[in-house]
C-alpha cells in the first residue's frame, strides 16, 4: 500500500468479509486510513463499499478478517459502540426522525444538559446554527425534520456527524444530492476536519470531487479490495479500468435500433414541491435516459407516470390514449411497466416466492373466471424465470435469499411477462453485482432493438451516457435540458443537473 | 442471457422440498395436532367430554367466533386489525330486537341487521382504505361507536319475545346428529373464505398487502379497494354472528358479545395469522378457534374456573408468538441443534434470513 | 453569523401559523411560545372539555359548582389519567399496552387481599407493593416485546388473559368490601386537600413528572425519536431496549397505583375491575392527539383525553342525553379526533413541501 507519510493508520480493515444467508455482499475488503488524510473508496454499484462501511459503523459485524481502530482490534456489535470508540459515519440514505425538530435529530441522545440533567434547548439550538453556519446552510435548527429537501436532509447528516466530534469520519457518498456550492461548503469542512489531524473516509461516483478532495484512493470490485493510490499519482481512467475491471466500451454494448413512433408523450406534469411542466417523449426502440441529482425529482416524475403517485395537472399519453392518472393498473393496461428503484421495497415482494412475484402482475390474465392455483402460477412464472436465468433452486424459493443482481431478474421476468410496449427502469443496476449488471444492459440494448420503448433513469454517468439515445437532465424537479447521444457529454450533464441551483441562489 | 421471446435456458422445479414435508412442517400443522393431542386427551380423561352434548355445545359456543375469524384472518393478512366486530354483532342483535318489536318479521329484520353490518364495514373500510387511517385506532373508535349506538338503543332493557321456531333453528341439530344447524351457513362461508383467500387473484393481493403493501401497488393491485371489501365483509359477518347469538339466547341486548373481538382475535393469531400481515392460513385459524373451545370445555366439564382457560388462551398466544424468534436465536447459537428436530413449530424461516 | 442569516426579512408574506412549521426562528421567542400553545391539539381538545363543563354547568348547576360535582369532576378521572399517562408513553414508543386493564384489576385485589390479611399494614406499603406488582408485570411485557422482537399489541392481549386469569384465580370466590379495609384508607379516596381531593393530586404530580421527563430529559426525547422511526434509532445507536422496557414497566407501574386508587376510592374489587379500561386508555391517548403510530403527542393531551372521557359520560345526562349513549359519544369522539390529526399532519406536509418551491 502507498503510504502517504508517517502518520500513524487510524482505521485498519484487512480480508474483512460479510455474507448475508447465501448472499456475499463482501469477499474480501481492505483499507488503511492514515490520521489527517482523506482516503477515497470508490467502486461500481455492488461492490461491497456499502457494507463496508456498515462492518465499520457497527451495524453489521465481519464474518472474519482483522478490524482495528488506532492500532487495537475491536469488534462493534452496535453503532453506539463505534459511536463510542469515535467513528461517526453519513450512511447513503438519510436516517431522521421526522417527527422530531432538526436540532433534536443533531443531538439526540448527547443533548447539552443544563443543571438536575435537564436538556439545555437554548445551548443546543445555538450549537445547531453554529453547525449550519459552518456548513454555510439556512436550515431552521427549530423546524421539524420532516419535509426537508434531500440535500437538506444529508446536510443535517453531515451535521450530526461532524457535532460528533469522531476522530474517523465516514461519509457514504455525501454529495449525491448536493449542488456545486453545497459541496464546495462540504468539502472546505473536510479539509478543516482533515487539518485538525482527522481522518476522513469518503465514497463517491464523481472523479471529479475525488480528485479535487482526497489524498488517497481504494478501489473495490465485486466485494473485494483491488488497489489503494495516491491520487496525486493516479488518473480517472486508471480507476475507471480498477473499477470495471475490462474495457468501458465492451460494458455497454449499445445495439443501434431503429427509432419509431412516440410511445409514451407526457405532457406539463406537475406536482407542487415536487417537479414542474415536466415535457417528455420516450419512442419505440429509444431508451431515454433520465438524469440528474439525488432528489431531482427523476423518480417522482417516473411514479407519477405510472400512476403509482399522483399529479396535480398535466398528462401522459400511450400511443396517443391518455392513461387515467393514480392508477397504476391503467397504466399496465396501457402497456407501461415500471421496475422502480428499491427493489426491495417496491419492486417485489421480498418475503414471497419467485413464482408470486415473476406472477404477480399476469395473474388476473391466467387465472379463469378469478380463481388460480399454484400451478397455474408455477406453469406461467416457470418459463419466465427461465428466460432471464434466473438462478434458484426452485420456484418456490423465497426472494428475500436471493442475490440483488438475480432478484432484479426476477423483477425484469414479472414484467417482461406483461409484455410491455414502454418499460421504465429506475436505477437498473443498483446493488448488483458486475456479471450481471452487463447481462441487464445488454437485455435492455435488445429490448430496445426489438421495438420497446425504455426510460432509463440512472445515477451512474457511464451507465447513462452509455446506453441512452436521448438523455433528459432535471434539476430540482424541472427538465434543464435535453442532449443527444453525440452531446451528452459527463461535464454536459452535470452542469445541466446542479446549473439550476446556481442561478436560483 | 437470452431475449425474452427465444425459449428459456433454464427449468426449474416447482418446490423445494416434498409435498408431506411442506404439510408437515408448518404452523398449521402444529396448531391441527395440538388441537387433535387436546382433543383426545379430553376424551381419554375428561368425563362426559365424550357426551351427547358436549359436542353441540362446543360448537354452538365457538360458532360467533368461528365465523367471525373468517373476515378477521384476511384483514390481518393485510395488516389491518378491526376491532369493532363484537360491537358490530351488539348493534346487529340489538337491531334484530328493536325492528322485532316493532312489528317486522325475523327475515326482514335480520336484513336490515345485515344492512346495519355492512353499513359499519363501510364505515371502517372508507376510514382506514381511502382516507388512510391506522385501523388500530379507527376500530377502536368504532368498537366505542358502535356498542353505544346498541347500548343508547336499548338501554340496559332486554328483548327476550322471540318466536321459539326461530329460537329452535338456532339451537338445533342437524338431522338427528350433533352438528348445529349453524354449522351449515358456517360451512357455505368457510368454503367461500378458503377460495376468496387461497384461490383467487384477489386471495394473492391481500398475501401482497400484507408482506409489502408498496410493492402491491406497484405490481397494480387495488389496495384501498381490496381493505374496503374486507372490512365490508367483516361487517355483514359479524352481523350475522349477531343474529345466530341474539336467537340462540333468545335476547336481544346491548352488551352482547361484549369482549369478542379480542378472542376471535386471540383464535386468528394463534392459528398462525402474522400480526404483521402476509403470513396465515385459514386451516390453522380454524384449528385455532377449536383449540380454545376444547380447551374451555373440558376444563368446563372438569369444573375448572374459566379463569384458567383464560391463562391457558393467553400463554398459548404469547408462547406462539415468541417461539419463532426463541427458535431463531437457538438456531443462531446452536445451528446444528436446532435444525435436528424437523416435527416442531419451525422458526420463520423468512424471518430468519432476511438481512441484508 | 447565522443568526443574521436566519433572521433576515422575510421575502414573502407568510401566516404565523407557517412561519411556526417552516422557520420557527424567525419569530420572537414570546410569539413562538404564543402561538405554539395557541396552535396545539392540547389546547384543542381542552377547549371542547371547557366546552363540555360550561354546557353541562349551565343546564345544571350542580354539575360543577355543588361540593359533590366539584369533587367528582376531579376525581373521577384520576384513574383513567394514570392509566392514559402509562399508554401515551408506550404509544409514543409505537407500542401499545393492552394489559393495563388487567394489571389493574391485579393490584387492586393485592390492596385489599394485604389489608384483609394483615390489617395493621402501613398505606405506605401497600402502595409500595402494588407500584411494584405492576413495575413486575410491565416488565413481563416489556421483555417479551423488547427481546422477543414481536408486537405489542399481541403480547399485551396475551397477558391481558393471563392476567386477569390469575386474578380470577386469586380471588376464586373472594370479594373484598369497604369493610375489610382500614378507615385511613378508605378516606384517602374522599379527602381533599385546598378543594382538591388526594387522589387527583396523586394522580396530577404523576402527569407532571412524566410530563417533564419526556420534555426535558434525554431518555424522554429518546422515546419519541425511536417511536418515530425505530430503524433510524438503532442504526443511530440509541438504547432502543433499555427505553422499551422502562416505558412497559412505568405503564405498568401506574396501572399498578391506577389498582390502588381505585381500591380506596370505590372501596370494593369485584371480579371485572378494570375490565376494557385499556382501550378507554388507549382512546384517552388518541383523543389528546398523540399518533397512533408512535413519535409525537404529549401526555398533557392524553391526561386532557382522560379527563374529557370521564366528563363527558357524567355530562351527557345534564345535557338531556341517556348516559346510555355514552359510549357513542366517546366513539364520534375517537373518529374525530383521528380524523382531524390526519387533516392536519396532510395540510402541515403539504405546507413543507411547497416552502421548498419557495426556497
Amino acid at each position: 500500500m502507498a503510504a502517504s507519510n508517517t502518520a500513524a493508520p487510524v482505521l485498519v480493515l484487512h480480508d474483512v468479509s460479510k455474507s448475508f444467508g447465501p448472499v456475499v455482499a463482501l469477499r474480501s475488503g481492505s483499507i488503511s486510513v492514515e490520521e489527517g488524510s482523506i482516503h477515497a473508496l470508490v467502486g461500481e454499484n455492488g461492490a461491497g463499499k456499502s457494507t463496508l462501511v456498515k462492518v465499520v459503523a457497527g451495524v453489521h459485524r465481519r464474518d472474519a478478517g482483522t478490524f482495528e481502530l488506532d492500532g487495537r482490534p475491536v469488534d462493534f456489535g452496535s453503532t453506539a459502540e463505534s459511536k463510542a470508540a469515535g467513528v461517526a459515519v453519513i450512511y447513503q440514505e438519510p436516517t431522521l426522525f421526522p417527527d422530531l425538530s432538526v436540532t433534536e435529530n443533531i443531538f439526540m441522545g448527547r443533548q447539552p444538559l443544563a443543571r438536575g440533567r435537564r436538556i439545555d434547548r437554548p445551548a443546543m439550538h445555538a450549537e445547531a446554527e453554529r453547525l449550519f453556519s459552518r456548513l454555510g446552510v439556512k436550515i431552521d435548527p427549530r423546524r421539524p425534520a420532516e419535509g426537508l429537501s434531500i440535500a437538506d436532509q444529508q446536510i443535517i447528516e453531515i451535521a450530526k456527524a461532524i457535532s460528533l466530534d469522531a476522530r474517523l469520519l465516514v461519509m457514504d457518498e455525501p454529495t449525491a444530492a448536493l449542488s456545486g456550492v453545497e459541496v464546495d461548503r462540504l468539502f472546505a469542512v473536510a479539509r478543516s476536519l482533515r487539518d485538525e489531524g482527522r481522518a476522513l473516509v469518503f465514497i463517491s461516483h464523481r472523479f471529479d470531487e475525488v480528485f479535487d478532495l482526497c489524498d488517497t484512493v481504494t478501489v473495490m470490485r465485486d466485494g473485494s479490495y483491488v488497489d489503494t493510490r495516491r491520487v496525486a499519482d493516479t488518473t480517472p481512467s486508471d480507476l475507471v479500468s480498477l473499477m470495471v475491471g475490462r474495457d468501458v466500451d465492451e460494458l455497454f454494448p449499445k445495439v443501434a435500433a431503429e427509432i419509431g413512433e412516440p410511445v409514451l408523450e407526457v405532457r406539463g406534469l406537475n406536482r407542487a414541491g415536487v417537479f414542474h411542466d415536466v415535457d417528455l417523449v420516450v419512442r419505440a426502440g429509444e431508451i431515454v435516459g433520465l438524469a440528474g441529482l439525488v432528489g431531482a425529482g427523476r423518480s417522482e416524475v417516473a411514479r407519477a407516470v405510472f400512476g403509482v403517485d399522483a399529479y396535480d395537472s398535466g398528462t401522459v399519453t400511450m400511443s396517443g390514449r391518455k392513461v387515467r392518472p393514480r392508477d397504476p393498473r391503467a397504466a399496465i393496461r396501457a402497456g407501461m411497466a415500471f421496475i422502480p428503484e428499491d427493489r426491495r421495497k417496491q419492486g417485489l415482494v421480498i418475503d414471497a416466492s419467485v413464482t408470486r412475484n415473476v406472477a404477480a402482475v399476469i395473474r388476473r390474465s391466467i387465472a379463469r373466471a378469478g380463481l388460480i392455483t399454484g400451478a397455474m402460477e408455477n406453469r406461467a412464472a416457470g418459463p419466465w424465470a427461465g428466460r432471464l436465468e434466473v438462478k434458484t433452486s426452485a420456484l418456490d424459493m423465497n426472494a428475500a435469499t436471493m442475490s440483488g443482481g438475480n432478484q432484479q431478474k426476477v423483477v425484469i421476468a414479472k414484467w417482461l411477462a406483461t409484455n410491455p410496449r414502454l418499460l421504465i427502469i429506475d436505477e437498473p443496476t443498483r446493488g448488483i453485482d458486475v456479471g450481471t449488471k452487463s447481462e441487464v444492459h445488454r437485455l435492455l440494448s435488445e429490448l430496445a432493438g426489438q421495438g420497446l420503448a425504455i426510460l432509463m433513469i440512472s445515477s451512474e454517468l457511464p451507465e447513462v451516457l452509455g446506453m441512452a439515445d436521448r438523455v433528459l437532465v432535471l434539476c430540482e424537479g424541472r427538465v434543464t435540458t435535453e442532449l443527444d447521444r453525440a452531446e451528452a457529454t459527463p461535464e454536459a450533464v452535470m452542469h445541466a443537473a446542479t446549473h439550476h441551483l446556481e442561478d436560483a441562489r | 442471457m437470452s431475449t425474452p421471446t427465444a425459449t428459456p435456458t433454464r427449468t426449474y422445479a416447482a418446490y423445494s422440498a416434498p409435498l408431506w414435508r411442506r404439510l408437515l412442517v408448518s404452523r398449521e400443522t402444529a396448531v391441527i395436532v395440538l388441537t387433535a393431542a387436546v382433543i383426545l386427551y379430553s376424551l381419554a380423561n375428561v368425563p362426559n367430554f365424550d357426551g351427547p352434548l358436549t359436542l353441540k355445545f362446543l360448537l354452538q359456543d365457538i360458532a360467533p367466533i368461528l365465523l367471525i375469524a373468517l373476515p378477521m384472518t384476511l384483514i390481518i393478512i393485510t395488516g389491518e386489525i378491526d376491532l369493532s366486530v363484537a360491537s358490530i354483532m351488539g348493534l346487529s342483535s340489538v337491531l334484530l330486537g328493536v325492528l322485532h318489536d316493532a312489528g317486522m318479521s325475523i327475515p326482514t329484520a335480520a336484513l336490515l341487521a345485515l344492512l346495519a353490518g355492512l353499513a359499519c364495514g363501510a364505515l371502517n373500510g372508507f376510514l382506514i382504505a381511502y382516507v388512510g387511517l391506522p385501523s388500530l385506532a379507527v376500530t377502536i373508535g368504532t368498537l366505542a361507536l358502535f356498542r353505544g349506538i346498541a347500548v343508547g338503543l336499548l338501554g340496559t332493557t332486554a328483548i327476550t319475545d322471540f318466536p321459539d321456531s326461530w329460537s329452535d333453528l338456532a339451537t338445533g341439530t342437524i338431522g338427528e346428529s350433533r352438528i348445529p344447524l349453524v354449522m351449515i351457513p358456517f360451512a357455505v362461508l368457510a368454503v367461500g373464505f378458503v377460495v376468496l383467500l387461497h384461490f383467487s387473484t384477489f386471495g394473492r393481493g391481500i398475501y401482497e398487502i400484507g408482506l409489502n403493501d408498496e410493492a402491491a401497488r406497484f405490481t397494480g393491485v387495488d389496495v384501498a379497494r381490496t381493505k374496503m371489501v374486507l372490512f365490508l365483509l367483516s361487517g355483514v359477518v359479524s352481523a350475522l354472528a349477531g343474529i345466530y347469538f341474539t336467537l340462540r339466547y333468545g335476547s336481544a341486548r346491548g352488551d352482547n358479545a361484549t369482549g369478542y373481538e379480542l378472542q376471535v382475535i386471540a383464535a386468528v393469531l394463534l392459528g398462525g395469522v402474522s400480526i404483521f400481515g402476509g403470513r396465515g392460513r385459514l386451516h390453522g385459524v380454524l384449528a385455532g378457534v377449536v383449540l380454545i373451545g376444547v380447551i374451555s370445555s373440558a376444563l368446563r366439564l372438569e369444573s375448572v374456573t374459566v379463569n384458567v382457560t383464560n391463562i391457558i388462551v393467553g400463554l398459548l398466544l404469547v408462547a406462539s408468538v415468541i417461539l419463532p424468534s426463541v427458535l431463531g436465536w437457538a438456531g443462531s447459537q446452536l445451528p446444528r441443534k436446532a435444525s435436528a428436530d424437523p416435527s416442531g413449530p419451525r422458526p420463520d424461516k423468512d424471518t430468519a434470513t432476511a438481512g441484508v | 453569523m447565522s443568526r443574521t442569516d436566519i433572521e433576515r426579512e422575510p421575502e414573502t408574506e407568510v401566516s404565523t401559523g407557517e412561519a411556526l412549521l417552516v422557520e420557527p426562528s424567525r419569530l420572537s421567542p414570546t410569539r413562538r411560545a404564543v402561538t405554539t400553545v395557541l396552535r396545539s391539539r392540547e389546547l384543542s381538545i381542552f377547549l371542547v372539555l371547557v366546552a363540555v363543563v360550561v354546557l353541562a354547568t349551565t343546564k345544571n348547576n350542580g354539575f360543577l359548582f355543588s361540593s359533590d360535582g366539584w369533587r367528582n369532576f376531579l376525581l373521577n378521572p384520576s384513574i383513567l389519567l394514570l392509566l392514559a399517562v402509562g399508554q401515551a408513553v408506550v404509544i409514543i414508543t409505537r407500542n401499545v399496552d393492552l394489559s393495563v386493564g388487567s394489571t389493574m384489576a391485579l393490584t387492586a385485589y393485592l390492596t385489599g387481599r394485604l389489608f384483609v390479611d394483615q390489617p395493621n399494614l402501613p398505606i405506605i406499603v401497600v402502595i409500595l407493593a402494588c407500584l411494584a406488582l405492576g413495575a413486575v408485570l410491565g416488565l413481563v411485557n416489556g421483555v417479551l416485546v423488547a427481546y422477543g422482537n414481536v408486537p405489542a399489541l399481541v403480547i399485551t392481549l396475551g397477558t391481558l388473559y393471563v392476567y386477569r386469569g390469575i386474578m380470577l384465580t386469586w380471588a376464586g370466590s373472594d370479594r373484598i368490601n369497604a369493610g375489610d379495609m382500614p378507615r385511613d384508607f378508605l378516606s384517602l379516596g374522599t379527602q381533599t386537600v385546598l378543594g382538591v381531593p388526594v387522589l387527583t393530586i396523586v394522580a396530577l404530580v404523576v402527569l407532571a413528572l412524566v410530563g417533564y421527563y419526556l420534555h426535558t430529559a434525554r431518555g424522554g426525547r429518546e422515546l419519541y425519536a425511536i417511536g418515530s422511526d425505530p430503524d433510524a434509532a438503532v442504526l443511530y445507536g440509541l438504547p432502543v431496549r433499555r427505553r422499551l422496557l422502562a416505558a412497559f414497566v412505568l405503564s405498568g407501574a401506574l396501572a399498578g397505583l391506577a389498582g390502588v386508587l381505585y381500591t380506596a376510592r370505590y372501596g370494593t374489587v369485584s371480579s371485572s375491575v378494570g375490565s376494557g379500561i385499556e382501550l378507554q386508555a388507549v382512546a384517552a391517548a388518541v383523543i389528546g392527539g398523540i399518533a397512533i403510530f408512535g413519535g409525537s403527542g404529549t401526555v398533557w393531551g392524553a391526561a386532557i383525553g382522560a379527563f374529557l372521557l370521564v366528563t363527558i359520560n357524567r355530562a351527557l345526562p345534564s345535557l338531556g342525553i341517556e348516559d346510555f349513549w355514552q359510549r357513542a359519544v366517546v366513539g364520534v369522539l375517537i373518529l374525530g379526533a383521528i380524523v382531524l390529526d390526519r387533516v392536519l399532519a396532510r395540510r402541515q406536509a403539504r405546507k413543507l413541501a411547497e416552502s421548498r418551491d419557495h426556497a
